[in-house]
């Protein structure tokens, strides 16, 4: 069956299996070539794609949650949403959190993905644990930052390569409430903005919206979003009589895929004028609740729709921290190529220690783009850009860039591909991105 | 709480159904072949719900073995969940007997010797309430799965049998019948999507319509009116459709 990711590109004809048992997921292994895990199929590419898919989805359940300690275990096809719907009722969070709790706690590690939280928190493997792997060879081993460690940092932001994590233990962050005490600062330009994230780094949360299509004194016009887990103390009455209630079901869907002309360069330009527009003070400050805090777009069930039938692809990369000029001239060309996109995310990154993993201390800017022709020779050029800064892409959102750039962006991609090989000398696991980014040479 | 044994808990419907129940506050028992699935959903439910969960080992067409089943359980349950089931290959055991015993093993004949021994003890103690996950195939012969189909028919005439015996005993019977349910048993089948409930779409509907006491549930609406039409079809004509 034809099998695509959440932005629509590429489609791969594949065959999808499931298994609900070791023994199971043993036989598809010995049985099948060019195997690779999908979750809940979030990623923006490639990298879940292959000739057979083991859909992990069904393999689900929760295994342990210490409520004292907040220690929790799982079936890798568990979603962060059903975790999320589990632990915060007894004052339990996600350590680290990307922007939608759609996908599965196995696809957290295989991406090592990060939240608004890096600079603080680091990514999501560096609260993992323990992990179980079934390799190449249908053996399951454990895994940590410990234990066989050359397996853990491969693993962790590995792409699934190494083999089919089964469980992932991690440790939850404590919370007093489910709400958010949230702080959203202006920014006029650029220079205000990078200014402010220095300014407010001791937020454990912060994130800024920026406005790609604007020219001129307003370049880089933006609002940072700042935030903490609100205390008990914080909460209104109103809100206080349930303070840790969870999120509910999507509300709001698009129902098919939009023709491509509903998203352009007006439509985007009026939407960031209004977002903008719409917070009339400096700073704003409330109270909210997790769920549009965090996730603000799986209030809208298939928004992926919007972008039509071709698909888009998302551009994130990130660039050291002294590379300013860089992020200048990448938004530049943006806005020169009216390219923009609606969400467009900056964030600064923390330092990160790891393998293969995307973050690394500096700014990263995250894009949504419709496919249309040009598109990919323009991000070749945006590439080149990123690479002359000693910056990188994030596999996760990639369906694109080229083996060479990858094998020289990821500093520790050599000994990662050693690893995989290690583990999987027969080539077992694939997907059409580690074909694509020519991992095994 | 009620304590609710459910056989064929591991199937995608059984897993929701189990949810369903347990989010409802009874304790909730599993049965099923595999013991790895039933820990595993086991460790889920109750870090979920906080519910007392107990797993049993259950092979439906080992009918020597209910009996002692049954015997096993700590008490005897409120309610009994039937679920389990096997959609086969109509093909296959049209001519494959071992194929076609499975088929009837699995939805008729297994169903009826576990729910024979249920029923009496429900009716001694004179409570107690009977789900049977049948189906909408077993309501009419069809070229492409009466094998299953006649299972299923005759697990829906023994629901309904059971329903009219034991009413006067304060034992209530509900026959389920989903329509077509994204799950694994179907996982290659193409199905049409305002057709096809999920398993937490017919849980939900199950545990509402148990409480209410209904006889006979169709998830989606739509199903009794599509099923009404095709009985109607008159025979001189049905048997010359590829349906």
């Amino acid at each position: 069956m034809d099998v695509t990711n959440w932005n629509n590109y590429p489609v791969k004809n594949a065959e999808v299996v499931f298994f609900d048992t070791k023994g199971e997921l043993r036989k598809l292994i010995d049985t099948n070539e060019h195997l690779i895990a999908r979750g809940l199929g979030r990623c923006y590419g490639d990298a879940s794609l292959s000739d057979t898919i083991i859909e992990m989805g069904k393999y689900e359940k929760a295994l342990h949650f210490d409520r004292e300690s907040g220690v929790f275990e799982c079936q890798a096809g568990l979603s962060l949403d059903d975790i999320l719907k589990i632990t915060v009722p007894h004052g339990w969070f996600l350590p680290v959190t990307p922007g939608t709790k759609f996908i599965t706690a196995g696809g957290a590690v295989a991406s090592d993905i990060h939240g608004k939280n890096h600079h603080v928190d680091g990514s999501f493997s560096n609260h993992v644990l323990k992990l179980d792997i079934m390799l190449a060879d249908g053996t399951i081993t454990s895994c940590g930052p410990e234990e066989k460690a050359d397996l853990f940092r491969a693993t962790c932001g590995g792409m699934g390569l190494t083999g089919i994590i089964l469980g992932v233990r991690f440790r939850l962050k404590k919370i007093e409430t489910s709400y958010i005490t949230q702080r959203q600062v202006k920014a006029s330009n650029l220079d205000e903005l990078l200014g402010y994230f220095e300014e407010y780094k001791h937020y454990t949360y912060s994130v800024a919206w920026i406005d790609c299509l604007k020219k001129g004194k307003h370049f880089g016009r933006s609002i940072l979003m700042l935030g903490e887990h609100s205390r008990n103390e914080e909460l209104p009455d109103k809100l206080a009589a349930d303070p840790l209630v969870v999120h509910g079901d999507p509300k709001l869907t698009v129902p098919f895929n939009l023709p491509a002309f509903v998203l352009n360069k007006f439509s985007v330009k009026s939407f960031n004028a209004l977002y903008y527009g719409k917070n009339l003070k400096k700073i704003q400050q409330g109270i909210v609740h997790y769920d549009p805090y965090f996730y603000p777009l799986d209030f809208v069930h298939s928004w992926n729709r919007m972008y039509g039938k071709k698909g888009f692809v998302q551009y994130q990369f990130v660039l050291p921290l002294s590379a300013t000029d860089g992020l200048v001239r990448i938004m530049r060309r943006i806005s020169e190529k009216n390219m923009g996109s609606f969400l467009t995310v900056l964030k600064v990154f923390g330092p990160q220690q790891s393998l293969i993993s995307f973050p690394m201390e500096g700014y990263t800017l995250a894009m949504d783009f419709a496919i249309e022709d040009g598109l990919f020779e323009f991000l070749d050029e945006l590439d080149q850009i990123v690479e002359e800064y000693g910056g990188r892409l994030y596999l996760t959102k990639d369906a694109r860039m080229n083996a060479r750039f990858f094998h020289d962006s990821y500093p520790h991609f050599r000994e990662f591909a050693e690893i995989v090989r290690k583990y999987d000398p027969q080539e077992k696991f694939s997907s059409l991105m580690s074909k694509r980014l020519e991992i095994r040479g | 709480m009620k304590n609710i044994l459910l056989l064929g808990a591991y199937s995608d419907i059984g897993q929701a159904l189990a949810r369903a129940y347990a989010a409802e506050g009874n304790n909730v028992w599993l049965a099923g072949r595999k013991q790895e699935k039933l820990d595993d959903l086991a460790a889920d439910l109750r870090i979920r719900y906080d519910q007392g969960v107990e797993t049993f080992l259950f092979d439906a067409a080992d009918t020597d073995s209910h009996e002692s089943f049954l015997e096993g359980l700590p008490v005897l349950p409120d309610s009994v969940v039937c679920i389990f089931g096997y959609l086969g290959e109509q093909e296959q055991a049209q001519s494959d007997w071992e194929q076609a015993h499975r088929i009837l093993m699995a939805n008729y004949v297994g169903a009826v010797s576990v729910l024979n021994r249920v029923a009496d003890a429900f009716e001694h103690r004179g409570k107690g309430s009977i789900v049977g996950i049948s189906s909408v195939a077993g309501e009419r012969g069809r070229q492409s799965n009466y094998l299953y189909g006649s299972a299923k028919g005759g697990f829906t005439l023994y629901l309904q049998g059971l329903r009219n015996r034991l009413f006067k005993k304060g034992v209530h019977v509900l026959t389920v019948k989903p329509g077509f349910v994204d799950t694994r048993m179907t996982e290659h089948l193409q199905l049409p999507g305002p057709l096809t409930a999920k398993p937490e779409q017919v849980a939900r509907a199950v545990v509402k319509a148990e409480r209410k006491k209904k006889n006979t549930l169709y998830v989606l609406w739509m199903w009794r009116w599509i099923m009404l039409i095709i009985k109607l079809i008159p025979e001189p004509v049905f048997k010359r459709l590829s349906l």
